[in-house]
């Protein structure tokens, strides 16, 4: 007899304020952009200022990245725990749209949770950002039902 | 300035608190106040810069930034007064 399987949908949304994070970027600099979004995020977001120039950065990409990775945590469900930003990443691929790609104890928590799959959308008009998240979890239900 | 004086002029400048500060009891839940996420991450950023430390990664949960009592309790944690 096969082993009952329990699956289980889960949404998280998220929508953050343009504007807020233009103004860490500018209070914060460095300090904010490292401790929140990977290497790959960041290298997304950047504008180039040119030879000479300082990097600036795409607020609303930015943003929509922040909500993608608040939506995770909502998929998620950490309890008494704030997961480290940059074990959730928004991964953009070669065709432009993204993936979630986890590490660490997002990683563990997707792991337990039997979520196998997330999928993410995010857009952003002038002044907000947001994201929606889906996860797919499928439970191998070891014990009576 | 004293603790308290400087947590809550943190919250005032990045708390983006939907209430004034001063309306704020210590217990006061501060996500219910209308502190997003994304502010409490300014919030935790000024707090380093105010009290010249950086918090563990034990710290960095929801409820460390959930009231002033329990900010207090954090710096206090972190700067072992």
């Amino acid at each position: 007899m096969s082993t009952p399987v329990r699956t289980e949908l889960r949404v998280g949304l998220d929508i953050v304020a343009i504007d807020e994070v233009a103004d860490s970027v500018e209070c914060f600099g460095d300090r904010y952009l490292l401790r929140i979004f990977t290497s790959h995020e960041l290298s997304c977001c950047r504008r180039n200022a040119g030879p000479g120039g300082a990097d600036t950065w795409s607020s609303e990409s930015l943003a929509g990245r922040f909500a993608a990775k608040e939506a995770v945590m909502k998929v998620l469900r950490p309890v008494e725990m704030q997961l480290d930003w940059r074990s959730i990443e928004v991964h953009r691929m070669t065709g432009g749209w993204c993936q979630i790609r986890l590490s660490g104890k997002a990683e563990e928590l997707a792991v337990d949770a039997g979520i196998d799959e997330l999928s993410v959308s995010m857009s952003h008009e002038a002044t907000v950002a947001a994201a929606v998240v889906v996860g797919w979890s499928s439970h191998r239900d070891r014990g009576v039902a | 300035m004293t603790v308290d004086e400087t947590i809550r002029q943190v919250l005032a400048e990045h708390g983006r608190l939907a209430v004034p500060v001063e309306s704020l009891a210590d217990d006061t839940d501060l996500f219910g106040a209308g502190m997003t996420s994304h502010a409490s991450v300014n919030v935790m950023l000024a707090l380093e810069d105010a009290f010249d430390f950086e918090f563990s990664e034990k710290m960095l949960k929801k409820s460390t930034f959930e009231s002033i009592n329990a900010i207090r309790a954090g710096v206090a944690e972190m700067t072992g007064a």
